[in-house]
C-alpha cells in the first residue's frame, strides 16, 4: 500500500518535471532572450577583490568579470569566443567600397579630451577580450588597467554581435568590442559615438590598412579602434588530400573524391563563401560584393550550397568539433580558421595545410567602440588606448588567436610565430578578405536599382539548404 | 566546590508572545489565508514564469523583426506562420522531428520493458537496489559528456565503426541522433514501467496462469493492458525530450537538422525572435494534442 503511494508520487513528480522540461524548452525562447533588457545580468559575475586596496582614491573596489566565466574551463573559454566572434563577426567589404560614399551618419558629439576618470568602466566584448586571470591565471590584461586607471572594469560577455547590439542599446554599457556586422547598425543606431583617435596614443601605430575602413569609419571619421582580425581559411588533411587545394571549387566539386568528408561552417554568413566563390567563377552572374546578391545571385548561391549539401560530412560552428573530428579523420576538406589549423598542428595527430585560396576568402575583424551616452567616457578612452597598447594587444591577440591590429604587438617578444602565422603585417593578405557583413535589403555593394537578400532570407535560406 | 545554579530562563516577552498567538489566532480562523499564505510562491511561479513566459513566446509570435537594427516591429501579422506551414523545409524538418521522436520512445519501450519486468519481478531485493542504482546513474552524468562520448564511438575509428565493420566513414546522422537519444532517455522509461510493473500484484500473474495462460497470453492479455499508463508517462517523457532536443543532432546527427535546431537557428544566429517564437509554437502544440489525446485514455489518472 505504502509503496504504491510512493510509486504515485514518483511517477507524478517524474510526470511534472517532464513537462515543465518540455514548457521551460519552449518557454525559455522568450525568457531568454537578449531582446528583453532584463537578461543583461545573465554572465556579469563579480570576482577579484584582491585590488580591492588599489591606491587609487576612485577604485575602491575592483569589480571584474571575466570573459568567457561562463563557459567553464580556460581553453573552452577560448575556443568558444573565436567560435562565437568569428561566427557573428563580420565587416563591411574588405575590399572598400570608398567610404566617402556612405549616407551620413547620425550626428553624436565626439570626446575632445579626456579627463580624470570616473572610477568604472561597462563593457560588453567577446569572450576571450577582457580576461581577469579568471580562466588562466597568466592571462590578466584587466587588473593591471585597473591598477593604472583606478577604473574598474565591469564586463559582459555576448555570445553573438545581435546580443552585443541589444546589449549597447540599454545604455548600460561603455564599450563594445564591435564586429563589422554590428559596428554599422550600432553607428546608424545612434548606440556609439564618434572615436577621436588623438585622445588615443597607441592608435598612430595601428596597422594603416585597418584605418578608416568601411567597418570602423563613416566619411573618414574613426568610429572605434581596430582590435584584431582573422580570416576563414580552406583546410585539408595533407595526408589524404595529396595536393592541397587551391580554389574553394575544391569543397564545391560534386565529383569530389572526399564525399561525406567536407565540412562547411554552420551558420548562414557561410552563403557568403559560395557567393565569392560564384563571383570568381561565374562572372556573368555580376556579383561584386558577396553580402550584397540580389535575387538571382542569391538563388545561385543557395543553389551552390545545396547541391555541395551531400558532399558534407557535417556542418561546423563549434570550434573544438572541427578540430576533433580533422583528428580523427572524419573530415578532411573544409573552411576553418587560422587558430584551428594551430592547434591540430600542436597536437599532431595529422597534418593539415589551411590557406587562402585564389578566390580570396571570408573573414572577421573587429573594433572597440564607444557607447554615444557612455557614463564613464574617461575610462573607456583609457581602455581604448590601454587594450590596443602593444603588450595587451599582442597578449589578447594569441589568447584569441588572430592578427594583432597594433603594428608594435609584433614587436613583443615571443610574437614573431603568432604575427607570422596570423600574417599580421601582410596589408595584401588582409586585402583578400572579404569581412563578414550583415546582408541588408539596400544592397552594400551600392545598388540601387534592386534589392538584395537580407539576413532573415540568409537564414531562411540556411535552414531550406541544410534540409 | 560551589555550585553556580543557572539562572532561571528569563519569561518570554509578553508582547512578542503576545504578537505570535495574535497570528496564529487569526490564522486559525481564517483558513483562505493560511491556503493562499500557502500557494501564493508557488502560483506566483506557475503563473508568471511558466505560462507568462508562454503567452510571452505566443504574443511574439505574431510580430516581426528588422534585419538590420533588430528592432522589433509589434505590428500583429501571421507572416511568421504563413512562412512555416508554406516552406516545404519547415514541414519536412517537422516530419523528421516527429519520426525521431516516436523511434526514440519506440525503442525505449521495447528496451525497457524487459529490464523493468527483471527489476519488478526476478530480482532479488539486494539485486533490485542496486539495479535501480544503475539505471539512474547515468542521470548524474552530464548530457553533453555522454552525447560527445556517443560521438568518439561512432567516429570513423571508433569502437562502433569498428563493430560494424565500415571504418573509415563515421556513421553520424538521422540514425546516429536516433539511437542516442534512445540511450540518453531511457531511464526516463525504465523508471514508470518499474514502477508500473512493480504494482501489478503476483496474483494476477498467478491467475493467468491457472487459467491456462502462457508467458505471451499473460503478457499480452494482463500485464500489457495494466501497464498502459506506465508505459504512457514513460512516453511523454521520451517523446517530449527528443523532440526538444537539439544538441544531439548537433554532435551525431551530422549534417541532420531536427525542429529544435531551426529554433536555435533563428533565435541566436538570426536573432529573429518572432520567428524562433513561432516556430515553438510547434511542439507545444504537438506535446498538447498528445497530452489531450493521453488525457482522453484515462492514462492521467492512473499515474
Amino acid at each position: 500500500m505504502r509503496r504504491s503511494v510512493n510509486q504515485r508520487f514518483v511517477a507524478g513528480i517524474a510526470a511534472a518535471v517532464g513537462l515543465s522540461l518540455v514548457l521551460t524548452a519552449c518557454g525559455s525562447s522568450t525568457t531568454s532572450s537578449p531582446a528583453s533588457p532584463g537578461t543583461s545580468t545573465a554572465g556579469t559575475r563579480t570576482a577579484g577583490s584582491s585590488s580591492a586596496d588599489s591606491s587609487s582614491a576612485d577604485s575602491s573596489s575592483i569589480s571584474s568579470s571575466s570573459a568567457g566565466s561562463s563557459t567553464g574551463g580556460s581553453s573552452s573559454g577560448g575556443s568558444s569566443s573565436a567560435g562565437s566572434s568569428a561566427g557573428e563577426s563580420a565587416s563591411a567589404a574588405s575590399n572598400p567600397v570608398t567610404a566617402s560614399t556612405a549616407p551620413a551618419a547620425p550626428s553624436v558629439p565626439m570626446a575632445t579630451s579626456v579627463g580624470a576618470g570616473e572610477g568604472e568602466v561597462d563593457i560588453v566584448a567577446w569572450a576571450g577580450y577582457v580576461e581577469d586571470g579568471t580562466n588562466d591565471p597568466k592571462q590578466d590584461w584587466v587588473h593591471p588597467f585597473e591598477d593604472k586607471t583606478g577604473c574598474k572594469v565591469k564586463s559582459k560577455v555576448a555570445g553573438t554581435s545581435d546580443e552585443m547590439l541589444q546589449l549597447m542599446k540599454t545604455g548600460d554599457y561603455d564599450l563594445v568590442s564591435a564586429s563589422g556586422d554590428s559596428s554599422l547598425r550600432m553607428v546608424y543606431g545612434s548606440v556609439v559615438q564618434p572615436v577621436n583617435t588623438d585622445l588615443v596614443p597607441n592608435y598612430k601605430t595601428i596597422y594603416p590598412f585597418l584605418e578608416k575602413q568601411r567597418w570602423n569609419s563613416v566619411n573618414d571619421q574613426m568610429y572605434g579602434i581596430p582590435h584584431g582580425w582573422g580570416a576563414n581559411l580552406l583546410m585539408s588533411n595533407s595526408a589524404v588530400v595529396k595536393t592541397p587545394p587551391t580554389s574553394w571549387g575544391a569543397v564545391f566539386d560534386p565529383n569530389s573524391p572526399y564525399q561525406g568528408k567536407v565540412t562547411g561552417y554552420d551558420s548562414p554568413i557561410y552563403i557568403a563563401d559560395a557567393a565569392l566563390y560564384l563571383m570568381k567563377t561565374k562572372p556573368e552572374l555580376g556579383i561584386k560584393n558577396p553580402y550584397a546578391l540580389d535575387d538571382k545571385q542569391f538563388a545561385a548561391a543557395v543553389a551552390l550550397l545545396t547541391a555541395q549539401r551531400p558532399l558534407i560530412g557535417e556542418y561546423w560552428s563549434d570550434y573544438t568539433k572541427l578540430v576533433q573530428a580533422f583528428e580523427s579523420g572524419d573530415l578532411v576538406l573544409g573552411t576553418s580558421w587560422q587558430v584551428i589549423a594551430n592547434l591540430i598542428t600542436t597536437d599532431a595527430k595529422v597534418k593539415v595545410t589551411a590557406t587562402v585560396p585564389t578566390e580570396g576568402s571570408t573573414g572577421w575583424s573587429d573594433t572597440w567602440m564607444v557607447a554615444a551616452k557612455a557614463k564613464h567616457q574617461n575610462c573607456a578612452y583609457r581602455w581604448l588606448d590601454w587594450i590596443v597598447s602593444p603588450a595587451v594587444n599582442a597578449q589578447v591577440a594569441t589568447w584569441f588567436g588572430e592578427a594583432p591590429a597594433q603594428s608594435l604587438a609584433c614587436a613583443q617578444p615571443d610574437m614573431t610565430e603568432q604575427c607570422k602565422s596570423f600574417h599580421a603585417a601582410d596589408a595584401a593578405y588582409a586585402k583578400g578578405i572579404w569581412f563578414w557583413t550583415t546582408p541588408t535589403k539596400t544592397c552594400v555593394d551600392g545598388r540601387t536599382d534592386t534589392t538584395c537578400a537580407d539576413y532573415t532570407a540568409w537564414t531562411q535560406a540556411w535552414t531550406t539548404i541544410k534540409g | 566546590m560551589t555550585i553556580t545554579q543557572a539562572k532561571p530562563p528569563a519569561p518570554p516577552r509578553p508582547e512578542r508572545s503576545t504578537l505570535r498567538h495574535g497570528i496564529s489566532v487569526g490564522l486559525a480562523r481564517r483558513a483562505w489565508l493560511r491556503l493562499s499564505g500557502l500557494l501564493s510562491l508557488p502560483l506566483f511561479w506557475l503563473v508568471v514564469a511558466y505560462l507568462g513566459a508562454l503567452a510571452a513566446m505566443f504574443v511574439t509570435a505574431f510580430w516581426t523583426i528588422d534585419s538590420f537594427t533588430s528592432e522589433l516591429d509589434k505590428t500583429f501579422t501571421w507572416e511568421n506562420f504563413r512562412t512555416l506551414v508554406g516552406k516545404p523545409v519547415y514541414r519536412t524538418v517537422a516530419v523528421r522531428s516527429l519520426v525521431v521522436a516516436a523511434g526514440v520512445t519506440l525503442i525505449d519501450a521495447v528496451v525497457a520493458m524487459p529490464i523493468a519486468l527483471y527489476m519488478a519481478k526476478v530480482a532479488k531485493p539486494r539485486t533490485r537496489a542496486l539495479l535501480v542504482v544503475l539505471v539512474m546513474t547515468p542521470l548524474w552524468a552530464s548530457y553533453l559528456v555522454k552525447a560527445y562520448a556517443w560521438r568518439v564511438m561512432l567516429s570513423g575509428d571508433g569502437p562502433v565503426t569498428r563493430l560494424v565493420g565500415t571504418v573509415g566513414e563515421p556513421l553520424y546522422g538521422l540514425g546516429a541522433t536516433t539511437v542516442v537519444l534512445a540511450y540518453l532517455w531511457l531511464p526516463y522509461m525504465i523508471i514508470p514501467l518499474f514502477a508500473g510493473i512493480d504494482r501489478i500484484p503476483n496474483s494476477m500473474l498467478e491467475a493467468s496462469a491457472d487459467l491456462g495462460g502462457r508467458t505471451w497470453r499473460t503478457y499480452r492479455s494482463v500485464l500489457l493492458p495494466l501497464l498502459a499508463p506506465a508505459l504512457v508517462a514513460g512516453s511523454i517523457f521520451t517523446f517530449s525530450l527528443s523532440l526538444g532536443d537539439l544538441y544531439t543532432a548537433k554532435i551525431v546527427g551530422g549534417t541532420t537538422q531536427l525542429f529544435s535546431n531551426v529554433i536555435y537557428d533563428n533565435l541566436v544566429t538570426a536573432n529573429n525572435l518572432p520567428f524562433a517564437a513561432a516556430a515553438g509554437a510547434f511542439p507545444v502544440l504537438v506535446m498538447v494534442i498528445y497530452l489531450a489525446a493521453v488525457k482522453r485514455t484515462g492514462a492521467l489518472e492512473n499515474l
